[in-house]
């Protein structure tokens, strides 16, 4: 990028100014403004906060809880979140040493970034996925090392892929599943793999699971469940999309005590602490929110069932997937490029969803389905997707 | 036969009752004709007994009075409460009827088309009932959420309309 010599963008560091723009946010600018559109490129849950949850926020305000709380987070919450690792991931993380509470897990990815990298170290990671984790590991220093996964292997991260990219400078893994956009996730063999591979090659494990609450088969795969590598993973979550609290901006990191302090300087130095009244809200959705779970995910399922099978009665490959709310067709057959396709669909019959290539280079022949949306809209979407393919 | 009150067919009739076999049968992984088998067999049980809209009253203007009624009842040495319960449900004005714990004893929402049909209703229908003891009678102003529907505000999504 040239730099006028005049522009205050000269100012602008070279690495910040070299990330490219989302390919998210080059579609939302696309749909911004249209009118009548039915959306299924939302990332977020469609469902209100449970009330009483938001309640808890309230009432800690009123309590005149706005203050700062501890750089990791309440005590109070932190031992909250100790017992639910044991009891959703049998995993035992001290609340005084191991846990950090997190502006989401936004925040908790950085921070952890920032606490290991030196300059030029390599980190592998699985594409297509959330569009931040290139742009997050340059801006802590690292150099992002893409691993592709495919349609064939229903889009699991193999240590076959891995095994080709890892080189002496690799300094760490970071896995997302469930997978956001794809909604794959990892069964218990795939996550023993992958762990034994970070063993292998010395490597600090990032498992970024926001979605594992939302796993609709089997059982939900942690790899906070594995002990061996309980020394070199940073395990991340939040509340966001169990709870649909995007809003409230609330996650946590586990790591050991020793790698932990490390992680909380970067985070006491940047941000302080966590909202209060979001803390508030946390507690409370761990300790009364089991069945807000249970429900918003039986409905996530029905709405996944519905959109797999009218997409494959269209025609469009897709495999059920088995965790987070999207799913990925193929749209291989149809001669199109992602981005023409999603271009087209939403300049022709309004509907908005996003070309895979935003999550990656791997994503290309692919669109992201969100289904966190109603099923009046879902219904009214796949009726105009239908109509779409007939005209192509 | 599923439990019924785990059954999804029944959650999502629950959500939405005029929703299409065909829909229902792709949420479930079902066919279509299964779910129609299923749904008949819950009406020959009498597990569905009837399919109704959600209607927000206030903004229709159908003149209709509703009201809460308490009734204190004496119990009979056979049969309790139910023989004068089902004496008292029969009647058009009531819309729905619970036996319930604590200080009364039956529970009644009530319709009529003005203040006096409900205030007629209850004296000269209900506390001339052999058995009633004592009534009390609430009417209601304003409907705030029914049958798990809010009434107030159009639900709008003020999400991005397209975010990662």
């Amino acid at each position: 990028m040239t730099t006028d010599s005049k522009s205050p963008r000269r100012f602008i560091s070279r690495v910040v100014q070299d990330l490219p723009k989302s390919g998210i946010r080059k579609f939302f600018d696309i749909v911004a403004g249209r009118k009548d559109v039915i959306s299924l490129g939302i990332g977020e849950p469609d469902f209100a906060t449970p009330w009483h949850i938001c309640e808890a926020a309230l009432d800690s305000m009123e309590s005149g809880a706005t203050h700062y709380t501890a750089n990791l987070g309440t005590p109070k919450l932190r031992e909250a979140l100790a017992d639910y690792m044991a009891r959703s991931f049998h995993a035992s993380y001290n609340p005084k040493t191991d846990i950090l509470v997190s502006v989401g897990v936004s925040e908790a990815m950085d921070i952890a970034l920032r606490a290991i990298l030196e300059p030029g170290d390599e980190v592998l990671y699985h594409e297509p996925c959330f569009v931040a984790y290139a742009p997050i590991i340059k801006m802590a220093g690292g150099v992002p090392v893409a691993v592709p996964t495919c349609r064939a292997n229903e889009f699991r991260l193999t240590v076959e892929e891995l095994e080709k990219r890892v080189t002496p400078k690799t300094k760490a893994l970071l896995v997302n599943y469930p997978n956001n956009p794809t909604g794959a996730t990892l069964d218990a063999k795939d996550a023993e793999e992958i762990a034994d591979f970070s063993i292998r090659h010395d490597l600090v494990l990032i498992s970024d699971e926001v979605y594992s609450e939302l796993t609709y088969e089997g059982d939900r795969t942690s790899f906070a469940s594995i002990p061996r590598i309980h020394d070199r993973l940073i395990f991340l979550n939040g509340f966001s999309k169990a709870w649909a609290m995007t809003g409230f901006r609330l996650g946590y990191v586990c790591a050991p005590a020793e790698m932990m302090d490390c992680i909380m300087k970067v985070h006491q130095y940047a941000i302080m602490s966590a909202p209060t009244p979001s803390q508030a809200a946390g507690y409370e959705a761990l300790v009364n929110g089991d069945e807000d779970i249970c429900a918003m995910r039986e409905e996530y399922r029905r709405r996944r069932n519905f959109i797999v099978a009218s997409l494959q009665e269209m025609g469009l490959d897709c495999f059920p997937p088995k965790g987070a709310f999207y799913v990925f067709p193929s749209i291989q057959k149809t001669g199109l490029t992602s981005n023409d396709f999603a271009v087209r669909l939403l300049e022709e019959q309004n509907v908005a969803c996003v070309p895979g290539t935003a999550f990656g280079v791997c994503g290309e022949g692919f669109l992201r389905c969100s289904y966190a949306t109603g099923m009046e809209q879902l219904k009214e979407a796949m009726e105009r997707i239908g109509r779409f393919l007939k005209t192509i | 036969m599923p439990e019924f009150t785990k059954d999804p067919l029944l959650q999502l009739l629950r959500q939405n009752a005029r929703e299409s076999d065909e829909v229902l049968a792709k949420q479930l992984g079902l066919t279509a004709e299964e779910v129609r088998q299923r749904i008949s067999e819950y009406q020959r049980e009498g597990v569905i007994r009837g399919f109704q809209a959600v209607v927000n009253t206030d903004r229709v203007e159908d003149d209709i009075v509703r009201a809460v009624i308490e009734l204190r009842v004496r119990p009979e040495r056979e049969g309790g409460f139910d023989r004068i319960a089902q004496r008292i449900c029969k009647f058009s004005h009531v819309e729905s009827m619970y036996l319930m714990s604590g200080r009364y004893d039956l529970l009644l929402f009530v319709k009529g088309k003005t203040l006096q049909d409900v205030a007629n209703f209850v004296s000269a229908r209900l506390a001339t009932l052999d058995g009633v003891l004592e009534t009390a009678t609430h009417f209601m102003l304003k409907t705030y959420k029914d049958n798990g529907v809010l009434m107030e505000g159009d639900s709008h999504d003020d999400r991005l309309q397209v975010s990662p």
